[in-house]
């Protein structure tokens, strides 16, 4: 089938949704990172494989950390980075998605680094440039966040290299999540045999069931003896649609804690995207606890950043 | 002026007409099918050898996007493009800006239309004013100006109460009225059928049950009123189900379903394709099945165009946020003869679909080729394959989610009252 995120040799192009991309394209990229989490742990943080290149971060929708991250790994890279908060400027003066984009094609960036609240935002202005441009999808909407799915497998296969023998649950907001999209994407192509969502019937979009996920509305049933738990962030406006009655409700019935962890395998491991909710959805305790792996997600992050940077801007050695 | 449109395979539904025969226009009306009738001298001759003589297409649902939106579409552009695609009447839902709500809008439409003499069009007269779902508007005022029915277009009336009173007052004087169900609360801010693309693609889905608990009401409602209700543009199975019950037990009620829906599905969105993004969505196949069998079965009376011009930038955009709609006027009759062929349904019987059932829904003479009415006659030639692109297409709008794609059959000419208004020169008929 046709994907536009590869181009005529099969090679990634863009990077847009994990869906869709071959468990081989899958496995450079976290390969291709494994090399770069050393780089990023020397005393000169630097490679020069994007040297003279142009990372240039537009954020239709603004997120410090994300786009933090994305600079970070295209500066270790030795790319001049360009950072756009479109969301705050053109936009707001009704400039068109395409007039902001024909600008900085105009001004010979190489790389788009794209989030959009709007799903199918990071496609579309793939189908706007030029052949010799890429664009990473850094978050469309309820869409993707590739990197996110991917810098989550990377932690998975850190800890539980046995991807193929794995239950891993998704807990919380589903309906929202773009994160929960790209992880279950990235998780069943790499194999993993079992994957749960954990959620209210309210947080969860019809027909979950047919992306390849058993669904729990218990959370002690749906973390028994599983080997990662992957929490979602629970935005604070869902309260207003009538999908939650509020937040304590949801931390009684949904939240993470010592307790519930305790039904999961006594080595699972916790994730969590970021930024966290403490006593929304995942309890201090666990947060920070042994089992976290959270900050460590944020390590890895980079690298993945990286990899995929340099995959597409034609180097893959580190 | 007398025209004789000569060895074309004639079809009408209505007479049972189809077989090779001449044709007479005469004072741009029929004047006889088979012989000529006498002292008839043919001032010109069309021949139509190969080619299908058809009554001009009825569309139940054609926007023109005048007044208000000249920058998608304007009235000339788009009879132009229901020129060339055999549409030769048409009515067009109150959606303007400013909304057909007042007398002397509509009474500016039908004159601005009749002056280009192209396709008769017949406006659809806003409900309630400013389609703001709360006062009604002067129905009797509106037809008197013209108006043959009256439409909220894709706004509804969330108000039960006005709603009712509504189809009481439409009962009143027997007016039609042309609704289509959507709750607008279940709808809100979605953009594509609530189900798996929608899902996987992270876009906001408009339930089946938006469609369904909507129609529930206004079936319930025309009831106990009596109104003569005609549900536009139904998009799922269980619409379907829900109005072949309704007729089975005995209430008299039409309903119809565009051109898109009869072909597209939710798989067809494919990497956020904005040109499908359809007001209502594109299903499943579950939903386009059991709206081709609700046609075939008769509990859909007719199909209808949906025609929604939009402009480039309308559509270059995020999917949710591109501007809903199709271009349909000129790919009408082709798509309808394609599913004909897929149903196994003759040519004949599917033709009218797009001509006398509508024209029957929308109580105008037209439709037919009855001898003695009004000469609005469609040559076409059903086997020229062409393929969809912004080149082929007359209208204003490039939007169809058909694009690149080919198709077979094409208008070959198109006369309203006996005149020829359009010919596609490629198709010549040697006269």
């Amino acid at each position: 089938m046709y994907n536009p995120q590869l181009n005529a040799q099969g090679q990634l192009q863009h990077l847009l949704s994990i869906e869709g991309l071959p468990r081989r394209i899958l496995t450079d990229i976290l390969d291709t990172a494994e090399n770069f989490v050393s780089v990023t742990e020397r005393e000169v943080k630097k490679v020069p494989l994007l040297r003279g290149k142009t990372v240039c971060n537009i954020f239709f929708e603004n997120s410090t950390r994300t786009r933090t991250t994305f600079e970070i790994a295209a500066k270790r890279l030795s790319a001049d980075v360009l950072n756009l908060n479109v969301g705050t400027s053109s936009q707001s003066k009704g400039e068109t998605i395409l007039d902001t984009v024909n600008n900085l094609i105009a001004m010979h960036a190489d790389m788009f680094v794209v989030r959009h609240q709007q799903s199918g935002a990071a496609h579309f202005i793939a189908q706007h440039v030029p052949p010799h441009i890429s664009v990473i999808n850094a978050g469309d909407g309820r869409h993707a966040h590739p990197t996110q799915g991917l810098l989550d497998v990377f932690t998975i296969r850190k800890y539980k290299p046995e991807m193929h023998n794995l239950r891993v649950a998704i807990v919380g907001d589903v309906l929202h999540s773009r994160v929960a999209r790209s992880e279950i994407h990235a998780l069943t192509t790499l194999g993993v045999p079992e994957i749960r969502v954990i959620a209210p019937r309210t947080l969860l979009p019809s027909g979950v069931e047919k992306l390849g996920v058993q669904v729990f509305h218990n959370m002690d049933e749906g973390l028994k003896d599983v080997d990662v738990i992957m929490m979602l962030r629970l935005q604070n406006e869902r309260m207003s649609g009538a999908l939650l009655p509020s937040t304590q409700e949801f931390f009684q019935t949904f939240g993470l804690t010592p307790e519930r962890l305790a039904s999961a395998k006594p080595d699972a491991i916790v994730m969590h995207p970021g930024p966290m909710n403490r006593g929304v959805e995942i309890d201090s305790a666990v947060a920070d606890g042994k089992q976290s792996v959270i900050l460590p997600q944020v390590t890895y992050g980079i690298a993945v950043r990286m990899a995929v940077m340099a995959i597409l801007g034609g180097g893959n050695a580190a | 002026m007398n025209i004789l449109i000569k060895n074309g395979h004639v079809m009408d539904a209505g007479q049972q007409l189809d077989q090779v025969k001449d044709l007479y226009i005469s004072q741009g009306k029929i004047a006889a099918i088979g012989d000529a009738p006498a002292g008839f001298t043919a001032d010109h001759v069309l021949d139509a050898s190969g080619k299908w003589v058809l009554p001009g297409l009825v569309d139940l649902c054609a926007r023109l996007r005048e007044p208000g939106s000249e920058y998608k579409a304007t009235l000339l552009s788009e009879l132009r493009a229901a020129m060339a695609g055999g549409v030769t009447s048409l009515a067009c839902p109150p959606d303007t800006d400013p909304v057909l709500d007042e007398p002397g809008l509509v009474e500016m439409l039908k004159h601005r239309a009749k002056s280009h003499a192209l396709a008769h069009v017949y406006p659809l007269g806003a409900v309630t004013r400013q389609l703001q779902g709360q006062l009604l508007t002067e129905m009797f005022a509106l037809t008197s100006a013209g108006c043959v029915g009256f439409s909220q277009a894709d706004a509804a009336i969330v108000d039960t109460q006005v709603l009712w009173r509504a189809f009481e007052y439409a009962a009143t004087f027997g007016y039609t009225l042309f609704m289509r169900a959507e709750d607008p609360y279940l709808a809100r801010n979605g953009v594509a059928h609530d189900g798996e693309v929608a899902s996987r693609l992270g876009l906001k889905g408009i339930p089946v049950a938006a469609e369904t608990i909507a129609l529930q009401t206004m079936l319930h409602i025309a009831q106990a009123t009596g109104v003569s209700l005609h549900i536009a543009r139904v998009s799922t199975a269980e619409s379907v189900a829900l109005i072949r019950q309704a007729k089975q037990s005995g209430m008299t009620l039409t309903a119809d379903v565009s051109i898109q829906h009869l072909h597209l599905t939710e798989m067809d969105i494919g990497f956020f394709d904005s040109l499908t993004r359809l007001t209502p969505p594109v299903r499943t196949q579950r939903d386009r099945d059991a709206l081709r069998a609700g046609l075939l079965d008769g509990t859909l009376d007719a199909i209808c165009s949906d025609h929604t011009p939009v402009d480039e930038d309308g559509k270059a955009l995020p999917f949710a946020e591109a501007h809903p709609g199709a271009s349909a006027l000129e790919l009408l009759l082709p798509l309808t003869l394609k599913w004909a062929a897929q149903a196994r349904l003759s040519p004949a019987q599917a033709l009218g679909k797009i001509t006398q059932a509508p024209a029957n829904i929308l109580g105008v003479p037209a439709g037919n080729l009855q001898v003695g009415s009004s000469a609005d006659v469609v040559i076409y030639d059903p086997q020229v394959e062409w393929r969809v692109d912004s080149q082929a297409l007359v209208s204003q709008g490039k939007n169809t989610p058909f694009m690149h794609q080919p198709v077979t059959g094409k208008v070959a000419a198109t006369l309203t009252n006996g005149v020829l208004v359009f010919q596609q020169e490629m198709l010549h008929l040697n006269n």
